[in-house]
């Protein structure tokens, strides 16, 4: 289990990356906490520094939108989606569930 | 509608041929390549694919489930329209489509007269990047002509291969007309920082050559101002010319592209236009113009898509104006519309550092934001200044 932050330092509309087997990108889409692998499938790029719209996030480079609850890319130009992880909420904190990675939808 | 042809295969015509099944469209989709490859991204030809670090295989634009959903026609040529009929005349053949895409782009411009000249290149398709990356052997001189976005991605793919380039801009400043006169000198620094050699203010008289074998290969590269500058390879990155001549007598093509609506619809309901070769009206001010940019052709897919499957305007384009260069092991982004005379404020750093954020802003609001190596400043400052419709889950 990884400690990403309090839920006080992760409001809604911000994301933070933490470390872990790989980067992950952790978000609070309007009040729901998700938990992604942060380098774009596309191109090196970190999902962390990305546009948040709804369950969306935007790469900050060239605009591959990853639906934040299955990975999934809706729009080129990533084709393969990214990995997602459990999060959980314990007496204030997030945590990601990093060691049961589960494969993307 | 039963069938769509879509003429033009790289980026705009895959997203389009994506953007037809995504949107329900069960009939025949055709798609038709004048270049016999399979449809590659583009952006990677100036940079990683150039440089030597990308596989053919990385520019891949459709999968095979995308690939599986769509007729091909690669190596072939659309030579005419006759949209009336629902004709489209091919250089192997016909097609009857009652739904017709125009995503034929266009073709770089090359100096006059050099166009058989060995060792002279330019930058637009696959095989423009390959002949070119072999000729970036150690050693060489290079001159780019043109100090846009292609040309200073291809001077900093060669310094990264340990070449000599020199780069010639036309202007006072590369980019200025992109990005006004403060941050086209701070990218402008970017090249004298890492070792290219930028002459503005330089037109080009001509090229000197010598025999080599049955032609001619490049020297040196002749300066209006006098003089000349050694050269064993020269890449000219000096805009292109939309693709339109096979519309001739279809009564679509003007001499700027095809004129849309704001919806991607052409003159005729059943053809659209996307991506470089479109003269799109603005939804604002209703004039037409084109975005030689990835995510424009990426973003005017799904809107000339609907309208096209509606029969009727549904969706205006709206565009993100955002481009993206990558030059120099950094990243320069920008969104929105700068014009001459709005107020650059820096808001992170400052224009002289290697990274740094600022916004345009004019009568109290954002017209564009800018970031140089900041992707998550550059993120916020985009959110503070545009709102963009929320996707369809």
């Amino acid at each position: 289990m990884l400690r990403a932050c309090t839920v006080d330092e992760l409001p809604p509309g911000e994301s933070v990356r933490i470390a872990g087997p790989e980067p992950i990108a952790v978000f609070n889409a309007d009040g729901e906490l998700y938990a992604i692998s942060d380098t774009c499938t596309h191109q090196d790029a970190s999902l962390a520094d990305g546009w948040l719209e709804g369950c969306f996030v935007e790469c900050p480079l060239h605009a591959a939108l990853f639906d934040l609850r299955t990975g999934m890319p809706s729009c080129l130009p990533a084709k393969q989606p990214v990995r997602t992880y459990p999060v959980l909420v314990d007496d204030g904190v997030i945590y990601v569930r990093a060691e049961a990675a589960e494969d993307a939808a | 509608m039963k069938t769509v042809a879509i003429v033009g295969a790289s980026l705009a015509g895959a997203r389009t041929a994506q953007e037809l099944r995504a949107q329900g469209f069960d009939g025949r989709v055709v798609l038709i390549g004048e270049e016999p490859h399979l449809p590659y991204d583009r952006p990677p030809l100036s940079k990683a694919f150039l440089a030597g670090t990308a596989s053919r295989e990385s520019l891949e634009l459709l999968d095979s489930d995308d690939l599986g959903a769509l007729e091909l026609r690669l190596g072939t040529r659309a030579e005419r329209l006759d949209a009336a009929a629902g004709r489209l005349v091919l250089s192997d053949g016909e097609i009857a489509a009652d739904g017709i895409v125009v995503a034929t782009g266009g073709r770089a411009r090359r100096l006059p007269g050099t166009e058989s000249v060995r060792g002279v290149h330019v930058l637009r398709t696959l095989d423009d990047a390959s002949a070119l990356r072999e000729e970036l052997v150690p050693g060489v001189q290079v001159v780019v002509v043109g100090g846009g976005f292609i040309g200073a991605e291809v001077a900093s793919t060669c310094r990264t291969l340990g070449l000599d380039v020199t780069v010639l801009e036309a202007l006072e400043t590369p980019l200025v007309r992109v990005l006004g006169p403060q941050l086209a000198q701070a990218c402008a620094r970017l090249h004298e920082r890492h070792g290219t050699t930028l002459r503005c203010h330089a037109a080009v008289d001509g090229l000197d050559t010598r025999a080599d074998g049955a032609g001619r290969r490049v020297t040196g590269v002749r300066l209006a101002s006098g003089g000349t500058l050694p050269a064993d390879v020269v890449v000219t990155g000096i805009g292109m010319v939309p693709a339109t001549e096979w519309l001739s007598g279809s009564g679509l093509a003007a001499a700027g592209g095809v004129p849309t609506s704001a919806g991607l619809v052409t003159e005729l309901p059943n053809v659209v236009a996307v991506g470089d070769v479109a003269a799109c009206a603005s939804a604002e001010t209703g004039r037409p113009q084109r975005h030689e940019h990835w995510t424009n052709a990426s973003e005017q897919a799904p809107v000339a898509v609907a309208n096209l499957l509606a029969g009727h305007l549904v969706r205006e384009y709206r565009p993100s104006g955002y481009v993206w260069s990558d030059q120099y092991s950094g990243t320069l982004q920008l969104a929105g519309h700068p014009e001459p005379g709005d107020e650059l404020v820096v808001t992170e750093g400052t224009a002289s550092d290697e990274a740094f954020a600022a916004t345009f802003r004019r009568d109290g609001r954002t017209t564009a934001v800018f970031a140089l190596n900041l992707p998550r400043a550059f993120t916020r400052l985009r959110r503070q200044a545009f709102r963009r419709p929320a996707p369809v889950a």
